[in-house]
């Protein structure tokens, strides 16, 4: 019985003395902190992706709390979004900040079938070496090496390479639009777009700044420079013999008339996703 | 014989293959078009000067230098300049090119054809220096860093040695060595030339031990020459390196992100003492180099004087064409070089070989696991941790990468050469710099 | 067809195959020896480990990682034989399976496989084996090589063991008094050989020098580890033997008794569990030896070979964060 009695004593004694330890090491290494950071940073998605521009996610609620009401417009998670934006800003007391959904698209439509392989690789597994050293698998020195720097790079899975047609997709549902592919693309051929209304987007899949002829020699689906574009909407820039169709412009107006007039098919729209939801559901 | 030298760190022994050691330097005579890049050199590329149609002679200035780190290029053979436009290059990208039809073989009247010596340096070294830019020289061993502004010295910094680089650490390539037995005369006045510059007497030929015949003619030859010497260092890569160099030869190191004249030293390679040579004493400019062809699969490895701008598939013809074998085209050496995307894109004043490949030999293997065997570490001549390299590049950890100094990687590629696993580490390194200068900036 | 890749374009003919293969060719002198003098028996227990090794490593990788086997890159049979070095001739077979599964599924799979196990698995197998049954695992047969069947097997204490419980007053004096239990320790030449009793690939030094000569010569491994390690336990007992006279920490006994050979030629030297850096490389040897004579000398164990290089495991992330070569061109002013 005393053993028991004695025991139980003595461990309580040294629970009770870790726990004093404990107390006065907290105090003595506690760091005031405005309580509304740790608020702020609760909202936020954690992925410490830094792609507000902030080293990660308490960073961002830190610069968040500091800032002026007019500072805090230009501060924006582009992971969370709109959503998470609104209660950041409910927190702090500021209007909200609107901004549009946003994906990555990948300007390059050299398919395995479109832009044979005519360089073989042997051992390279990152293209932003491989872009310094050849002119990649395709002869085209503006399109996708198809190595997949961009897949290794992105946090949040929506990125994989396609086996048959060697590009990466994007899944627009888990696309934050965060530019992590954007910067590491050493032939920047991701761009952040708006999802558009009803998904429906149209830009030029390519980013060959070559001259027509040899731009087609190596691609099936090379933009070519050819102008048709900007008769049908004048808002559509061509520069080095590139097109580019500015967000702005609309899918629903100008998509189906740009992509048929493309010569080459390098003007792709992505479907209308309401009426493909009927389509599935019909 | 004083003590053969060597850096202290890291370094590796890989096979020599020094199969064209003992074949005389042969002419590789002309090719009937000739494609001269503008841009040869680390910097600006040179402004182009000729147009389409224009008749030119061997030595006549093609493009002008734009800026200080840049270098006038010539052109190598006489002719007819038809085409002023992009052509594809080694690595398969457009590049800004001069296209010369081969007409005849006439050289620019100031170039002294004659194979006399001249040992006379009756210059001044501002004079030097000027004969040097306005011959287009860089340097030849691979990094193509305009010469003027490495033999020019900054007013506050002392230099009290010249190295001159005849190391030739990479496998198969002879260039060099076939240069010092052949030219040894011809590059100890070189090195008197850059001597008189720098107001020093203090040149060391640097040759190591697996060139006997070389330093045996160079050494003989030195006894003559007030201020210049030879000294043996032992065979391991990368004793070329120019910093591995000044570490052996002097003992001194460059202090990290600085040049190697901030340790009292500038080092030039034999090619481009033989270049400077030519072009202060005989007023040729830039347009000739020695290039080894060689590798497993070339059927008749040779060194040959080559014309800057002749295609590389035209040398390769002339020693028996790519075999079936053939499993990749190198332009430089096995360890640092690049493998060709276009075999006819031309040799430029930086091209020191051709190699021609077997799958055996060139086969990149399966990456397996890390052992942690460490021998990463002990190859590294800079003192680099390659692995963790690896390990924070794979993870994006910049300010990590940072911090274990990987900037100061030579791209030497010993420890890729080494990994038993397999693992690409000098890819790493090298992503690993590209993305922590992109921070910098 | 030309292919394109990165430099350098060549690379030395060795890998993670050949080293791993060179070390198995190390170890086969230890091996034959271990046959020769223990019978029958010895070649049971290797046989049993180095099967139960890769039969656990093919199954992990097979059914629970479903990545292509990585059986025949010799790791999985180097563990098993440096197990069954461990272990003593008489161990039943069962036992041998208990060990190869904590050696590899415990200690090395459940880390992630080859190259990222932070402690030896050879070692973890033998020691979990040591402490969950230490009466067979301290049965040491006394060395027979006329009775390869194993017909006849007497056992007896290991040098080491004799060392151990002798006590003070004895052992102050000289051999030539007739202690009995001094009678019992074998000379040097025998302990060279490895005519004594012991764990099965500890006994023979010259088989295990044979082994570090061949690994030096293949470069597999540098001298820096076994030097220390050797050097340091051999200085310390050194020592205390001059200071003392007393014949327990007589030097060169300790030398080639117990597993400090096989220990600081093969477990020690292990690269995946030693640092990177030569610097680390010494202090993780020094270390060794220091803690290797410490629990000879002062614990209850007779031996302490294994315990200190798993100890020294466990420091080596430490000393690779600390110990690596200076940058060239920093540093220095």
């Amino acid at each position: 019985m005393d053993i028991i009695v004695s025991n139980v004593l003595v461990l309580v004694g040294i629970a009770f003395a870790a726990a004093i330890i404990l107390y006065l090491v907290s105090q003595k290494f506690n760091v005031e902190e405005n309580p509304k950071i740790g608020e702020v940073e609760s909202f936020l998605p954690g992925a410490n992706c830094g792609a507000c521009g902030k080293a990660g996610c308490h960073n961002f609620a830190e610069s968040c709390v500091k800032a002026s009401e007019e500072e805090f417009k230009n501060m924006y998670c582009p992971v969370g979004g709109a959503e998470v934006m609104k209660k950041v800003s409910n927190a702090l007391g500021y209007a909200a900040v609107e901004k549009e959904p946003a994906v990555a698209v990948l300007k390059c439509n050299g398919t395995c079938e479109n832009a044979p392989a005519k360089i073989h690789f042997d051992g390279i597994s990152i293209c932003r070496l491989a872009d310094k050293i050849s002119v990649g698998q395709t002869g085209c020195p503006d399109g996708c090496l198809r190595l997949g720097d961009c897949v290794k790079v992105c946090k949040f899975g929506a990125l994989s390479i396609n086996p048959e047609t060697g590009l990466p997709t994007v899944d627009e549902e888990k696309c934050t639009s965060c530019s992590a592919c954007v910067n590491i693309c050493p032939r920047h051929l991701f761009e952040i777009r708006p999802k558009g209304k009803n998904g429906q987007r149209v830009y030029v899949a390519c980013s060959n700044k070559q001259k027509g002829a040899i731009a087609r020699k190596n691609c099936k689906v090379a933009c070519i420079g050819c102008m048709k574009c900007t008769k049908i909407c004048p808002s559509i820039k061509v520069e080095n013999n590139l097109s580019y169709i500015p967000p702005e412009v609309s899918a629903a107006e100008f998509g189906e008339e740009l992509v048929k007039n493309c010569p080459t098919g390098a003007i792709i729209m992505t479907k209308n996703s309401q009426s493909q939801n009927e389509d599935n559901n019909g | 014989m004083a003590k053969k030298k060597t850096f202290p760190i890291g370094g590796i022994h890989p096979d020599k293959h020094k199969i064209t050691s003992d074949k005389p330097i042969v002419d590789a005579g002309l090719p009937e078009i000739v494609y001269i890049p503008v841009k040869q050199h680390i910097g600006s590329p040179a402004k182009i000067i000729v147009q389409k149609g224009d008749k030119v002679k061997a030595g006549t200035l093609l493009a002008d230098a734009d800026g200080i780190v840049s270098a006038d290029v010539f052109s190598s053979v006489s002719g007819e300049v038809i085409k002023v436009e992009e052509v594809e290059g080694e690595f398969g990208y457009l590049e800004s090119m001069i296209t010369i039809k081969v007409e005849g073989d006439e050289f620019a009247s100031s170039i002294d054809l004659s194979p006399d010596l001249i040992k006379d340096i009756p210059y001044e070294p501002q004079e030097i220096i000027e004969k040097i830019r306005s011959a287009g020289i860089v340097g030849m061993g691979g990094a193509g860093y305009p010469t003027p502004i490495k033999t020019s010295v900054p007013e506050g910094k002392k230099i009290d040695t010249l190295i001159l680089n005849g190391i030739e650490c990479e496998p198969w390539l002879t260039a060099d060595d076939r240069l010092m037995i052949e030219k040894a005369e011809e590059i100890i006045v070189g090195a008197k030339i850059i001597n008189k510059v720098l107001g020093i007497q203090n040149a060391i030929i640097a040759v190591d031990e697996n060139k006997p015949e070389a330093i045996e003619i160079l050494s003989k030859l030195t006894k003559t020459y007030v201020g210049v010497n030879v000294q043996v260092c032992k065979t391991k890569y990368p004793q070329g390196g120019e910093k591995q160099l000044i570490k052996a030869i002097t003992g001194r190191e460059v202090p990290s992100g600085r040049l190697p004249m901030d340790a009292g030293c500038i080092v030039q390679n034999v090619g481009t003492v033989f270049a400077i040579y030519e072009a202060v004493q005989k007023n040729k400019p830039l347009f000739e180099r020695i290039v080894t062809v060689s590798g497993d699969e070339c059927q008749n490895p040779q060194n040959f004087r080559v014309r800057v701008g002749t295609p590389a598939s035209f040398l390769i013809e002339k020693c028996g064409g790519i075999t079936e074998n053939t499993n990749q085209v190198i332009f430089g050496g096995p360890m640092m070089g690049t493998s060709a995307v276009n075999i006819n894109a031309p040799i430029t004043k930086l091209t020191s070989g051709i190699l021609l490949l077997s799958e055996e030999l060139s086969r990149k293997l399966e990456e397996t696991d890390c052992i942690r065997c460490g021998k990463c570490v002990d190859a590294c001549p800079v003192g680099l941790r390659p692995f963790l390299i690896a390990q924070y590049t794979r993870n994006n950890m910049i300010d990590e990468l940072k911090g274990i100094n990987v900037l100061d990687c030579i791209e030497c590629g010993s420890c890729a050469y080494i990994c038993p696993a397999h693992i690409p580490l000098l890819d790493y390194c090298k992503i690993g710099k590209m993305e922590v200068k992109k921070t910098k900036k | 067809m030309l292919k394109i890749s990165t430099a350098p374009h060549t690379g030395s003919s060795t890998d993670t195959q050949t080293l791993m293969r060179d070390v198995v060719i190390a170890l086969i002198p230890a091996a034959l020896v271990a046959i020769a003098f223990f019978g029958i028996g010895a070649l049971k227990v290797i046989i049993t480990s180095v099967a139960a090794c890769v039969m656990w490593e093919y199954l992990v990788v097979r059914y629970l990682f479903h990545k292509p086997s990585t059986i025949n890159n010799f790791s999985a049979i180097i563990t098993g034989m440096l197990l069954a070095f461990n272990l003593p001739p008489s161990i039943p077979a069962w036992m041998v399976l208990i060990g190869a599964f904590v050696a590899i599924v415990i200690a090395k799979m459940a880390f992630g496989g080859l190259g990222k196990n932070l402690f030896n698995p050879a070692l973890v197998g033998r020691v979990f084996l040591f402490i969950s049954f230490p009466v067979q695992m301290t049965l040491w047969a006394k060395p027979n090589w006329k009775d390869f069947l194993n017909a006849d097997v007497q056992t007896g204490a290991t040098t080491l063991g004799i060392l151990k419980h002798l006590d003070a007053s004895t052992s102050a004096t000289s051999l030539t008094h007739g202690n009995s239990a001094l009678a019992d320790i074998p000379d040097y030449w025998d302990m060279f050989i490895g005519y004594t009793g012991g764990s099965l690939g500890e006994i023979s030094a010259l088989a295990l020098l044979l082994g570090l000569i061949y690994m030096l010569w293949r470069k597999v491994i540098t001298w820096h580890i076994p030097f220390y390690y050797i050097g340091t336990v051999f200085l310390l007992t050194g020592v205390m033997w001059l200071a003392t006279k007393d014949v327990r920490y007589e030097p060169v006994t300790h030398l080639l008794s117990g597993g400090l050979m096989l220990g600081a030629v093969f477990m020690a030297t292990d690269y995946v569990t030693s640092p990177m850096s030569q610097k680390g490389k010494v202090i993780f040897a020094v270390g060794c030896g220091l803690l290797t004579v410490i629990i000879r000398l002062y614990s209850a164990y007779p031996e302490g070979v294994s315990f200190a290089i798993l100890i020294m495991n466990a420091f080596v992330p430490l000393i690779d964060k600390y110990c690596y070569p200076r940058v060239y061109g920093t540093g220095r002013k």
